[in-house]
């Protein structure tokens, strides 16, 4: 009997806990517009969120703490790249903090834990790194200031296509957003009437890739499509050059991860005249994307700002904006709304946050590994302008 | 096809320098020591910080490494190991993977989780072709210097083992500790010494490895399971075995990956069942040892 009391009791309280899930978010007592931001800061992904708050500082301190007479306060919270972690603070944040928008995710298994609470509590998550493309599907309250593999993969395919590649082999690492890669250059690549022959699959977990290089040399294509995270990354750049596949008339052609803005210089020189297509480049040439480096080095002097960080920058945009035009009283869902078709100029460049994808329609730039000065950089060469979140182009 | 062969051996040998520090603590000294890969991993943040920062040239690292390692196993046999030598297996394991754990989270709070990248002098960054008729062999300079390092070890390891006063000392010490210490062998420091050979051989692996292997904070878990086979398989009452196994699992690994990229890295788990099907106590047993 006693139990049974005990396990009512319980249940009464668990259910009135989640009622505060359900409750649309109104504007806290005080005036403060809070985002809440959930990023890995410690763990083998910290460099995703010391990059995207490094981009928010900067936008705020180029922009002010205060929007349509709101003040706004970023509070920050480390869920150390673990999802589990991610959605237990996603909770806290808006039933206890009382937070206007969610923000951050830096892996797509984080922003997938996190959407159902986003979809329940009617709090727009301003997703600012994790790029599987149906990421945007598992909440309509998601909106990405990112991209997408297939977006980022399609401006590489078609210009390979388009520049005397014919036959190429593809090495993505074996899991889902290698997978996306995989089948997003398949696709447009094929479409503009390339030929992949052969699809290779790398183990995640070791990182030797000698006997996949080999093959790839003993297969005689024209190019290797690499997509793989940065630092494995760097250590194929550095096996591709001592295999002697350049020698052998094998470029090699990737999707922007493998040049990482971040930790380009570290990887070194075998790096050099690798081909990319990505969203972002530090060396974009404008004065906009000047003033944002500058600004960045300020709270983040380690380093300079890559795909992470401008998306930080630009989701930050994304919540100023949305506020402005909502006259500073929007609840969750009009706030979501004045989100959608936003159209605006970002250090990367212009930008339309698509209202049926929730995505940026954006230009995906072919970039080319070159010194400038003695560092490092992706120069820009060519654009595939205006692309969609499944690379298709507007 | 020469070439597969000659990767394979390559990466075969760097797993034998990996692993044969704990071939030695377990085969030699009956000691559970899973936090081996920690030795390897600080040997290779060792080599990777003196080269970034103080353009210390590779082939001095290596020996550094291997120094800096023994000197932490060193210390850390008298203060750690040593009073867990007579505790149970478990005990062993759980104290040894604590360790790991431990290291993990230091090297991520003082270095930072990130890949690191050593830049290899260039004339390790080269290449040997050579054709025989229809056959083809490339020879990477870097893994070349692997392999010469391997087999200069293994001499030197066979012979310290097997003809010096030290070794039959260490084997004494190993058969029964109190009649070795009743004649005069001073068991703890032959111990010490062992482990801190073992984990300075660790270092020079982890310097070895960290262009071929990769190098952050989770390294001595993402090969624990190598080591641990390599030790599985070969046994660990001579140098034979360990030797034996780490070529027979590089060769495999890499022809497997070559020819049937779709399996990957599986083909080291199937190779390890079937020996352990057909010869449950490793590849070598010598007769007379307790298994």
């Amino acid at each position: 009997m006693q139990k049974r009391l005990f396990l009512k009791g319980t249940f009464a309280a668990v259910a009135v806990a989640f009622s505060g899930l359900y409750t649309p978010t109104v504007a806290a007592a005080d005036d403060t517009f809070k985002v809440g931001l959930i990023l890995p800061m410690t763990g083998p992904f910290a460099s995703t969120g010391r990059q995207i708050d490094a981009g928010i500082k900067a936008y705020m301190g180029q922009n002010g703490d205060e929007v349509a007479g709101r003040k706004i306060e970023i509070i920050l919270k480390d869920d150390n790249g673990v999802a589990a972690n991610s959605k237990k603070l996603a909770q806290e944040l808006i039933v206890n903090d009382k937070v206007n928008v969610i923000a951050g995710f830096g892996l797509t298994p984080i922003a997938l834990a996190v959407a159902p609470v986003a979809t329940q509590s009617k709090t727009p998550m301003v997703v600012m790194a994790a790029q599987t493309q149906s990421i945007t599907d598992a909440s309509p309250y998601i909106v990405r200031s990112s991209g997408t593999i297939p977006q980022v993969t399609a401006g590489i395919a078609k210009w390979a296509a388009k520049n005397g590649f014919n036959k190429v082999v593809t090495l993505v690492p074996d899991y889902a957003p290698g997978y996306e890669s995989e089948t997003a250059f398949k696709k447009f690549f094929g479409e503009s009437g390339g030929e992949i022959i052969e699809e290779i699959r790398v183990p995640m977990r070791n990182p030797d890739f000698a006997p996949f290089l080999q093959r790839v040399r003993d297969q005689k294509p024209d190019g290797l499509f690499v997509m793989l995270p940065s630092g494995p990354g760097a250590a194929l750049l550095k096996q591709y050059g001592q295999r002697g596949l350049e020698a052998a008339g094998i470029r090699l052609i990737g999707h922007g991860a493998i040049t990482d803005d971040d930790n380009l210089n570290e990887a070194g020189d075998a790096s050099l005249g690798v081909m990319t297509s990505d969203y972002y480049s530090t060396a974009h040439p404008s004065e906009m994307n000047k003033k944002f480096v500058e600004d960045y080095k300020k709270y983040d002097p380690t380093t300079r700002p890559n795909f992470f960080g401008v998306a930080g920058y630009d989701g930050m945009h994304i919540i100023y904006a949305a506020l402005e035009k909502t006259g500073g009283k929007g609840n969750g869902d009009q706030l979501l709304e004045a989100m959608k078709g936003l159209s605006f100029e970002s250090p990367r460049g212009p930008v339309t946050l698509d209202p049926d994808t929730r995505d940026f329609i954006q230009n995906i730039y072919l970039r080319k590994v070159e010194k400038v000065d003695g560092v490092l950089y992706n120069v820009e060469f060519d654009v595939v302008e205006n692309v969609d979140a499944f690379g298709n182009t507007k | 096809m020469l070439t597969i062969l000659f990767d394979g051996i390559a990466y075969g040998m760097l797993l034998f320098v990996l692993a044969i520090g704990l071939s030695v603590t377990l085969g030699l000294m009956n000691f559970i020591n899973l936090a081996h890969g920690a030795f390897a991993m600080v040997g290779g943040y060792a080599t990777v910080l003196l080269m970034q920062h103080y353009d210390v040239p590779f082939l001095l690292c290596m020996p550094v490494a291997f120094i800096v390692a023994a000197l932490l196993g060193a210390v850390l046999e008298p203060t750690l190991y040593r009073p867990m030598y007579h505790r149970p297996a478990l005990d062993q394991v759980l104290f040894s993977i604590g360790l790991v754990f431990i290291a993990v989270a230091a090297t991520d709070f003082a270095i930072g989780s990130s890949e690191q990248i050593i830049q290899l002098p260039s004339w390790l960054n080269g290449r040997s072709e050579f054709h025989f008729g229809p056959y083809s062999l490339g020879m990477g300079h870097y893994r070349l210097l692997i392999i010469l390092v391997c087999v200069i070890l293994t001499v030197l390891l066979q012979y310290g083992l097997d003809r010096t006063r030290f070794g039959s000392q260490l084997r004494a010490a190993v058969d029964d500790q109190k009649v070795a210490d009743g004649l005069g062998i001073n068991v703890n420091v032959v111990f010490l010494s062992t482990f801190a050979v073992g984990s300075g051989l660790a270092g020079l692996g982890g310097a070895l490895g960290a262009e071929v292997l990769g190098l952050d904070p989770t390294f001595p878990f993402k090969f624990m399971i190598y080591f641990l086979i390599v030790v599985a398989l070969g046994g660990t009452s001579s140098l034979t075995g360990p030797l034996v196994a780490a070529l027979l699992l590089g060769v495999a690994d890499v022809t497997g990956k070559y020819y049937v990229p779709k399996l990957g890295s599986f083909i080291v788990y199937i190779v390890m069942i079937m020996i352990l099907l057909w010869r449950p106590h490793g590849l070598f047993v010598s007769k007379g040892t307790k298994t």
